[in-house]
């Protein structure tokens, strides 16, 4: 049975919680302990990342073999795959009632499309089928933070995630630190226009954790869990 | 052609003019649309221009993948959408600005209007295909051949003994009888063109007669554009030579 409670923000009865922030600022793995203790208070979670679908990876894949790949392109091919993720895998859990939590949504393609020179209006107008979140939090660190993580985790820099294609630098680790920072000051402008709760993430795991723990409390107050459910219906 | 965009233009747009043309013929399949495009294109060359043909789903980039996606029928209607304008952007960027900046004419066999009118019938909204196709080129001329529902019809089943699963919107479920999907579906595309044709300056050709006569019609209309200023001048066509600002039809369009 559907609660009867629909978000005030989107009128759909599940709740929409959105994880942004650079990578290495570590909102995933604050997403996924958020998710447990959601599922462990007996709400029925679902969990959403901005993976690519196959169909789009090998798309990139091959348009950047053949210099295809242009700022647009990039965009729309991204919008794409949102949008079919947001059809199959946001939507019906959205409006089945459960929370969704997203690693990712909308706001990763303003800064990144923004930061790569497209028209911000131009962006926002294409996501306009997603619906505002209940609650987005957004992950704050300065760029060194993100490169230092990503060094320590000896993890490759990927060209895209350095934005190499801008020609910023012909150094992959100075053009990851500048784009980076571009994506940080287009996240920054997001924070006030689309009233980020902002998260300081420097510190460690824990009190991170409680904060949002208790951010999220007067959200699900009156939000039926699962047993709830079985008992009133 | 100057080059003018909808609204703002693509990052990474040539900032000189661009010398080539953009002829674009629309019209609903059965509209002899393809058949002409051929003829104009021959008549062009015969003519001595250069002319590159265009058309939906020709991209280097995503034309397979969309082919793919169209056979399972598994797209939802936004992702296709906006399939359709990758498709688009990418010979919009890669084929058609260097062809024109190079001099050439590009034929286009349908344009963003085709795209915008079968989003809008899938449920998008009309200021969301509008803004999401404001980058595209405003073309020099854009021909609509118009033909009554059951010519097209009368066309589809000559040609290919049924109605296209898709030409019929079959999709959209406005009926499970495909003969009246087809009429309603094309009633909603031709919605959609009526509105369009003010702003984004359609030239209306009766496409219920002959091939052969279409084509005298659209030979008129595309002479004009190959005047040189001299003659444009001396025929009074001030207007055609004068610089056109950047930013043009979708400011008169309807909201």
């Amino acid at each position: 049975m559907i609660p009867e409670t629909p978000s005030p923000t989107h009128g759909y009865p599940g709740r929409l919680l959105v994880f942004e922030g650079l990578d290495g600022s570590g909102k995933s793995t604050q997403a996924r302990l958020i998710g447990k203790w959601l599922q462990s208070r007996g709400y029925r979670v679902f969990f959403t990342e901005w993976n690519s679908s196959d169909l789009v990876a090998s798309t990139i894949r091959r348009g950047k073999k053949k210099g295809l790949l242009t700022a647009t392109t990039f965009s729309l091919l991204h919008a794409t795959d949102f949008a079919d993720r947001f059809e199959r895998q946001i939507l019906p859990p959205l409006r089945a009632g459960y929370v969704v939590i997203c690693d990712r949504y909308v706001y990763t393609a303003f800064v990144r499309d923004a930061a790569r020179g497209c028209d911000p209006n131009w962006v926002r107008n294409i996501y306009s089928f997603a619906p505002r979140p209940d609650r987005t939090f957004y992950f704050q660190v300065p760029v060194q933070v993100t490169l230092d993580r990503k060094i320590a985790s000896r993890s490759k820099i990927s060209y895209y995630e350095a934005g190499m294609d801008l020609g910023l630098a012909d150094d992959v680790t100075e053009s990851f630190e500048r784009f980076q920072g571009r994506l940080k000051r287009q996240y920054d402008l997001l924070a006030t226009s689309d009233h980020f709760t902002l998260i300081d993430a420097g510190r460690p795991v824990e009190p991170v954790q409680n904060q949002l723990r208790r951010e999220l409390r007067p959200l699900l107050e009156r939000f039926p869990t699962v047993e709830s459910l079985i008992h009133d219906g | 052609m100057t080059g003018n965009t909808y609204g703002t233009p693509l990052p990474g747009m040539p900032k000189h003019r661009l010398t080539g043309r953009l002829i674009v013929v629309e019209g609903a399949d059965g509209s002899g649309r393809t058949t002409e495009v051929g003829m104009l294109k021959e008549w062009l060359e015969v003519q001595g221009h250069a002319v590159v043909d265009t058309g939906l789903r020709r991209s280097t980039l995503v034309s397979e993948q969309i082919d793919q996606a169209k056979q399972g029928h598994t797209l939802a209607p936004t992702t296709m959408a906006l399939f359709y304008a990758v498709d688009f952007a990418d010979q919009l960027e890669n084929k058609i600005i260097p062809a024109m900046s190079a001099g050439s004419t590009v034929l286009a066999d349908r344009y963003i209007y085709t795209l915008m009118a079968r989003a809008i019938a899938r449920g998008a909204s009309r200021e969301w295909a509008q803004e999401l196709y404001q980058f595209a080129l405003v073309p020099d001329l854009v021909v609509f051949l118009e033909a009554r529902t059951d010519i097209l019809l009368h066309r589809a089943i000559m040609k290919y003994g049924s109605l296209d699963y898709w030409e019929s919107g079959m999709d959209l479920s406005l009926s499970p009888d495909r003969f009246d999907s087809f009429f309603l579906y094309q009633d909603r595309l031709r919605k959609e063109f009526e509105w369009m044709a003010k702003p984004y300056g359609f030239h209306f050709i009766d496409a219920n007669r002959h091939p052969d006569t279409v084509h005298s019609d659209v030979k008129r209309i595309v002479a004009p554009l190959y005047l040189k200023p001299s003659d444009r001048a001396s025929r009074g066509r001030k207007a055609a030579a004068a610089p056109v600002p950047t930013s043009r039809a979708p400011s008169t369009a309807p909201a």
